[in-house]
């Protein structure tokens, strides 16, 4: 048994062998993951892993950490639950494409307009993997899936203009192939006081294979970064230019494209928990239901 | 008009029925709530019932109140006293008055009166009345307040109690607006109404310790509070939104919080990760927000985790009927999810058993690490009624966050036990630290696809309300211990069948009535009551379906094999009245 300040050591973190196919991009993310952990040495007892459903989302199976796999799409409100009610803990949700932004795009807008304090990865692979093949919100124009046999016919979803326009705090973009810039990633958005989501590209070797190699370099792609230096990192109109240049210079920039502080939402609830408990101070808390009682009488 | 059917004064009534027909915006739903107000704190019980239009603002509403000395059991089957606001309220509630009652109408806005069944007719220009009252305003509020005064005069309440209840609700507000509600309700209290004389209210014995008067949904979130609750979530949708309302107001004084969520499937998924967080927590709805809810509940019952969701009945389904009452949530409350997943499922039967049965569900929950379904419905939900103050040295929860490390023996889902779970920020003496799924999985929690090993976790998942089942209490019964009727009822039908069977034993037959609060599971030997009568009789306001039954006398014959059962249903989203029980059970008794 370590001390909870101890640094924890990746066998700690370990717990069963991931199911996922040989050569997810997924495989990276969970290294990373685990190293991004095990540098802020976070106590061990109050990490907690969420998901929801899919590929991505056997997450806290992986990791020895306290885990809730629950419903597809409510991974979000669940962490929410969880971040608001118990506040000394560390919250991370992970899920894929079809989790975050299809069955549960809803949650995403709405995780984020509260400022949450919560750390999000998104891997985006682009297809549905655990079905096996099947269109996702981001698969893109034209391509074939076995259901749109005939290319997909809908505009995929821009994750990153989206989450610009829904409030998010901190929004990044990595690549899992590219593990320095994943863990900084990872680790500024768990750093960051608020609602913090990392979208992946992930790429899912089984169904969609080479899906971002527009995004490594040794396979003739780019990895350009966004230069903070040039940039105001609070501007969301900014951040929009960089989120529509993921569709028009494919494959886009990437790194932080905003991070900007306002109230969390559990500092927003909790301010008022004090206020309240600060204004019957004197009373236990059966004596304020007697005295609700008695303004009924 | 005529004078000659009324008591005279030295007489006292035991019961009155007054019945308030307006507009919604005429604030006939306060002064019905001042007179519950009154009654409950004179002694006298009280029981209300209202309707209030589903649209957005005005509309026509009733207010009905029910005051008694002795026991008031419903809101009344007809009205002793109408007070007509309109003509259109008037030509629609005439009808609820009894032959010989009296009509208050107002004569600035009634014009034609029907002169039938000995009816008293009252005109008093109500509005020109307040108006002159309050000093010439061209607005008309206040009216209700007239009214209010005008019925203390002649029901002879308490006018320094009543005066202390309208100051202490208007005393916040400006100085004229309490200035104007005294100067109206004197106005009131002083017209003079010629045609009868005065009938006193009878002295009240329920002289209980602190009564108090409010709501169904009110008495509940305070149960929840009681019971250890400090964490929920919803989403707006009539009738529950009261109890969302209070409980997001309230909760922060007890060091707890209530989210309003973006929707339904939202709601219950904070209220989970509450829950799996080490917190006894709240979610609630009405029907069509329970459909919402089904998958994450069902995830409830796989994970084994406590989990309050209250429903208020309303007419169903769809939209259906969002102000009115119905009882037709019953099997979606017990089996609406997907799979085999258990829970529990517990009805309120009036006000005050709105908190029992909220306490509970909240000992029920953490003790079985199950989730617990409030059903109450839309009439329980909105009425008031007057009782005694729940005794908090008897109930009260202290809630506690256990934490404390976990041993090296731990396993979340131990097949022959309850699921006692270790929330994050609990250590772990090995290190190992357990996921908690909605896949089938072993005693550890790993994820398991073994067919014996499914069918060990379904049972396990079943043998918990198997043992609640055999540790419930005797259902509450009341008449005759065997006889010729049954009646076998559940939630607000309470207060009619009570006093059916009151009224048919009076008449010389043998009857009674078990209520039951706990509908999932049931108690294993229903059936061996219902051998004792010759009659058994499920009164409930719901369908009687393709097989002629409703939900609970559906549920009651598949678990008693008792084809005598049937049931008799009200599908109007209004409840039942004591006489339509009475003449169903003549008919029995008839065969």
């Amino acid at each position: 048994m370590s001390a909870p300040t101890e640094k924890l050591t990746k066998k700690q973190l370990k717990a069963d062998h991931p199911t996922w196919c040989p050569g997810c991009g997924d495989f990276a993310v969970l290294a990373s993951f685990f190293n991004v952990v095990q540098k802020l040495g976070i106590p061990h007892e109050k990490i907690v892993c969420v998901a929801g459903i899919g590929c991505s989302s056997r997450f806290p199976y992986f990791v020895n950490t306290h885990g809730i796999h629950f419903i597809h799409g409510r991974a979000l409100p669940l962490a929410t639950g969880i971040s608001l009610s118990r506040p000394d803990l560390h919250v991370f949700v992970f899920g894929g494409d079809g989790d975050g932004y299809s069955i549960g795009g809803n949650h995403l807008n709405h995780a984020a307009r509260k400022n949450v304090n919560l750390s999000y990865v998104v891997m985006d692979n682009q297809v549905y993997g655990l079905t096996k093949n099947q269109t996702s919100p981001t698969t893109p124009i034209g391509r074939r899936s076995k259901t749109d046999p005939r290319g997909a016919i809908d505009v995929p979803i821009n994750p990153m203009s989206q989450l610009v326009a829904s409030g998010a705090t901190f929004i990044a973009r990595t690549h899992a192939v590219q593990v320095k810039h994943m863990n900084e990633m990872f680790e500024r958005a768990i750093l960051h006081p608020g609602f913090a989501v990392v979208e992946t590209l992930s790429e899912c070797t089984m169904f969609y294979p080479g899906a971002f190699d527009d995004g490594i370099p040794r396979k003739g792609g780019k990895f350009d970064l966004v230069d903070e230096s040039a940039r105001d990192m609070t501007s969301t109109s900014e951040a929009m230019a960089l989120a529509e240049e993921t569709e028009h210079a494919p494959p886009g920039k990437f790194g932080v494209y905003l991070e900007s502080h306002r109230p969390t939402k559990n500092e927003l609830e909790n301010q008022w928990l004090i206020d309240a408990q600060a204004k019957t101070a004197d009373l236990a808390q059966k004596d304020l239901l007697r005295k609700r009682f008695a303004a009924m009488r | 008009m005529s004078t000659s059917t009324v008591s005279s004064s030295s007489d006292t009534r035991k019961n009155a029925v007054i019945r308030l027909a307006g507009y919604s915006q005429d604030g006939i739903q306060s002064v019905g709530a001042f007179l519950a107000q009154l009654a409950g704190s004179t002694a006298q019980e009280v029981m209300t019932y209202m309707t209030i239009p589903s649209t957005i603002s005005g509309g026509p509403s009733i207010f009905q109140v029910h005051l008694g000395s002795g026991k008031v059991l419903h809101p009344g089957d007809e009205a002793d006293t109408l007070v007509a606001f309109y003509q259109d309220s008037y030509d629609n509630h005439l009808a609820s008055l009894r032959d010989g009652g009296i009509c208050f109408y107002d004569s600035d806005k009634v014009e034609e009166i029907k002169e039938e069944r000995g009816i008293i007719h009252i005109g008093v220009p109500i509005t020109t009345a307040t108006i002159e009252a309050i000093g010439g305003s061209a607005k008309d509020r206040g009216k209700n307040i007239f009214v209010l005064g005008m019925l203390c005069a002649v029901y002879q309440l308490d006018r320094d109690t009543i005066s202390a209840i309208i100051a202490k609700k208007f005393g916040g507000k400006s100085e004229d607006i309490l200035r104007n509600a005294m100067l109206a309700f004197d106005a009131g209290y002083m017209w003079p109404v010629h045609d009868i004389n005065h009938m006193p209210m009878a002295p009240g014995e329920n002289a209980g310790e602190n009564r108090i008067s409010t709501d169904g949904n009110t008495m509940l979130a305070l149960g929840l509070i009681a019971g250890g609750c400090r964490y929920g979530a919803g989403y707006p949708i009539t009738p529950w939104t009261t109890i969302m309302e209070q409980l997001r107001s309230e909760l922060p004084q007890y060091g707890g919080m209530f989210i309003q969520c973006e929707d339904e499937l939202a709601a219950v998924s904070l209220a989970i990760g509450a829950a799996y967080s080490g917190h006894l927590a709240i979610t609630g709805s009405s029907g069509p927000g329970l459909a919402l809810k089904a998958e994450a509940m069902g995830y409830a019952s796989m994970a084994e985790l406590p989990l309050i969701v209250v429903n208020i009945q309303r007419g169903g389904p769809s939209t259906g009927m969002p102000t009115s009452v119905e009882q037709s949530d019953l099997m979606q409350a017990i089996y609406g999810s997907h799979g085999d997943a258990p829970r529990v499922v517990l009805a309120p039967r009036n006000v005050e058993d709105c908190f029992y049965t909220a306490f509970e569900a909240c000992r029920i929950a953490r003790e079985y690490s199950t989730p617990v379904v409030i059903l109450s419905d839309q009439a329980i939900a909105t009425r008031i009624e007057a009782f005694s103050e729940p005794d908090l040295d008897k109930y009260w929860v202290e809630p506690e966050l256990d934490i404390e490390e976990r041993g090296a023996d731990f396993k979340p889902y131990p097949i022959d036990q309850i699921t006692r779970h270790s929330p994050p920020g609990s250590r772990s003496a090995e290190g190992k630290y357990p996921v908690v799924t909605g896949l089938e999985h072993d005693e550890w929690g790993h994820p398991s696809g073994n067919p014996e090993n499914h069918a060990a976790m379904t049972a396990k998942r079943r043998n918990k309300l198997v043992k609640l089942a055999e540790s419930l209490p005797e259902p509450d019964f009341y008449g005759d211990k065997a006889g010729d009727i049954l009646f076998v009822g559940w939630g607000s039908t309470y207060g009619p069948i009570h006093e059916a069977t009151d009224m048919l034993r009076e008449a010389g037959h043998k009857v009674g009535s078990l209520h039951i609060r706990h509908i999932h599971p049931l108690r294993t030997d229903l059936g061996n009551i219902f051998k004792n009568y010759t009659h058994v009789v499920v009164p409930e306001m719901n369908d009687s379906g393709v097989y002629g039954m409703g939900q609970l006398a559906a549920l009651l014959r598949a678990v008693t094999c008792d084809s005598r059962i049937r049931s008799i249903n009200k599908t109007m989203g209004i409840t039942f009245r004591v006489s339509e029980l009475i003449d169903e059970a003549h008919q029995l008794l008839a065969e």
